[in-house]
């Protein structure tokens, strides 16, 4: 992957080549998950690692995120006179965008540091070079099974999230800011709709993909030693974080252009 | 028999700073070569570069006939299961006990079972002195025990080539010395062709059949170990003694004023580092008795007496020296001989008139001696009268 060094600096390459590579690897190991053998057991570890370390960061998170949603659309319906709709937004807003995203921000920050973490002390140790010397893929045995892992416990901690952000949203809304139980469950569906699960699926499972891959590209190429390691966790959830909000603008326009709002 | 190796015009940089430049050498197959060069100079980087893990600028590394540097990904894997490679520190996986990290490449490539991987992996434990360290981490034993189990893991899958960096570092001289041992002993056992990067100067002197040296970017020199220990080159001198004195200075370089002022020290009777002159052949080590006789060293023989006219004059002699009675006789050689050739050459009186040796114990039976290729059966008088005129034309 590697190419020729350049005769002058320009200014930009390099980061040019950096993102060249990401995708390379990302390429890499989107054509790994359909090759065999599949390493079942180093899959099923990571997934319950991953989900061990992030299902209870991911519950505490969604919790006041429902509820921060349900509070400013209470008093903002209820200023425009519009609180049939409450429970109907906080549907939307959490399932459409909340979830995935915190998924993914908890997925990145818990599991793809500690991905990035392991892979890059095994590359220090020589241990990905002694791997490939012994003419097993690395990418292969080690990166695919992470990243499948990452998008797996994405789906279904998205899931978690949603339910658990609407929960809260309705204790919020019911309990603490006296809205009817009725009304607000009765408005689930006016705005939202079947493809809102969708795509919050697909998102979820997107962002797992771009956490992992990420974590992964960072742990594989860290800028020399222990300190290197640190380093390249630190950048891989920042980076995580950065392409996280910016794919799911694109996705977000995306489906609000071929999915039509419910009543239009 | 182990894989030729043969590199061509490699040349590697990262950035814009070059590492080394046009390197080209062939491991001749299973024979033992060692890599000098002090640190820094990428030795390192050039058995990455040989193995695929580092792609060099230019030049290609044929194997097998399989060029590493431009083969398809597919290609690669499959050239490196002829590979062992021994790394700095064992490069061992920290996650499994030793057990299953020599047992790891079986468990990858071949469909043994269970008992037969327990039969192999134990063997290749024993072998580098490990029965009864099977169940421990890597992180919990001392590095000398992390390198054999390296080793280990490398010899389990059979390779035709081993390569291992810095066998030595970080163990004691005991270890070693046993280590050496190990590997020619595999040598003798599965012929493979291996290339050992050290700056150890005993292992340099003792192990290999070839020897070369990497130094201010470029391959100084690749060749007969003879060819080595022997040579008037100023940086290989320097390297083999360990002294200061010598173009190589502490960063990689000296300069001219550097080196003045050195030499004047030393002359002013400062001493110059080197603990005792260790110029000369010495013997090789030889596998252990009992194990079968190193076909490498054999194909070696006939290679080297071969291209011997084209050795300077001292590694000539240290390898006829090294020679057996009988295989001098075979190869229609005598020791000293070759001195007597040049001074009749420049007009001196002739040395060839040394008589042969007296004493021989026996013609040894044909199989046992290695054949040159062309040979003209120089048995006798005649011929080495030829011979020594073949080497005094040169």
């Amino acid at each position: 992957m590697t190419t020729a060094a350049p005769p002058r600096k320009i200014p930009g390459l390099g980061m040019l080549r950096e993102t060249g590579k990401l995708f390379a690897l990302g390429l890499d190991v989107a054509r790994g998950f359909f090759q065999r053998p599949f390493q079942l057991r180093e899959f099923i570890q990571q997934a319950w690692f991953i989900a061990n370390v992030s299902i209870l960061p991911t519950i505490l998170v969604s919790v006041p995120f429902g509820a921060v949603i349900a509070l400013h659309l209470g008093t903002l319906t209820r200023q425009l006179g519009a609180e049939s709709f409450t429970g109907a937004v906080s549907v939307l807003a959490v399932v459409q965008q909340a979830a995935p995203v915190v998924t993914a921000l908890i997925v990145a920050g818990a599991g793809g540091s500690a991905i990035c973490a392991d892979i890059g002390s095994r590359t220090i140790r020589d241990e990905i070079d002694a791997m490939e010397v012994l003419g097993v893929s690395a990418v292969q045995r080690l990166i695919v099974p992470r990243v499948l892992a990452a998008m797996l416990v994405a789906v279904l901690l998205n899931g978690v999230v949603s339910v658990v952000g609407v929960l809260g949203g309705y204790f919020f809304n019911i309990i603490l800011g006296g809205g009817t139980p009725g009304a607000y469950l009765a408005s689930f569906t006016l705005l939202a709709q079947l493809p809102d699960l969708w795509i919050s699926t697909i998102k979820a499972l997107i962002f797992g993909f771009i956490a992992g891959v990420v974590a992964s590209y960072r742990g594989l190429n860290p800028t020399g030693g222990p300190k290197g390691v640190g380093d390249a966790v630190n950048q891989s959830v920042v980076i995580t974080f950065l392409l996280l909000f910016f794919v799911n603008f694109i996705l977000t326009a995306v489906y609000l252009q071929v999915v039509p709002p419910p009543g239009s | 028999m182990g894989a030729e190796v043969v590199i061509e015009g490699l040349s590697k940089s990262f950035g814009s700073q070059p590492i080394w430049r046009d390197v080209s050498l062939s491991l001749p197959p299973g024979e033992v070569s060692v890599m000098l060069g002090p640190s820094g100079t990428g030795k390192s980087v050039f058995l990455k570069s040989m193995i695929g893990l580092l792609k060099p600028d230019t030049g290609t590394c044929v194997v097998n006939g399989t060029d590493i540097v431009r083969c398809s990904e597919h290609k690669l894997y499959e050239t490196r299961k002829l590979f062992g490679v021994l790394f700095q520190d064992g490069a061992l996986f920290g996650s499994m006990n030793l057990y299953d990290n020599v047992a790891f490449p079986l468990r990858e490539h071949t469909k043994k079972s269970e008992s037969e991987i327990k039969r192999i992996v134990m063997e290749k434990l024993a072998m580098t002195g490990l029965s009864g360290a099977e169940d421990k981490l890597p992180g919990e034993i001392s590095g000398g025990m992390r390198k054999r189990a390296g080793l280990a893991r490398a010899l389990v899958l059979d390779p035709e080539i081993i390569l291992c960096d810095e066998p030595d570092s970080g163990l004691d001289p005991v270890r070693t010395a046993y280590l050496s041992q190990l590997l020619i002993d595999l040598n003798a056992q599965i012929d493979a062709t291996i290339l050992i990067v050290t700056h150890n100067i005993n292992v340099a002197r003792t192990v290999p059949d070839n020897l070369g040296m990497l130094f201010r970017k470029e391959l100084v020199m690749f060749g007969p170990r003879e060819v080595l220990l022997t040579s008037h080159e100023p940086v290989v001198e320097q390297f083999l003694n360990g002294r200061r004195l010598g173009p190589i200075g502490m960063s990689e370089e000296k300069d001219s004023a550097t080196m003045a002022a050195e030499q004047a020290n030393v002359e002013a009777g400062h001493h110059d580092g080197g603990t005792e002159d260790v110029r000369g052949v010495v013997p090789q080590i030889q596998p252990t008795p009992g194990l079968p006789v190193r076909q490498g060293e054999r194909r070696r023989k006939d290679r080297v007496m071969q291209i011997l006219h084209t050795l300077p004059p001292e590694a000539q002699e240290g390898i006829i020296e090294s020679l057996s009675p009988e295989e001098q006789q075979h190869y229609g050689v005598r020791p000293h001989q070759l001195v007597g050739a040049g001074q009749h050459a420049a007009g001196g009186s002739g040395g060839s008139t040394v008589p042969l040796p007296t004493e021989h114990h026996g013609e040894l039976p044909a199989e046992e001696v290695a054949n040159r290729p062309g040979d003209r059966a120089s048995h006798g008088e005649s011929g080495q009268h030829t011979d020594a005129q073949w080497w005094s034309n040169q």
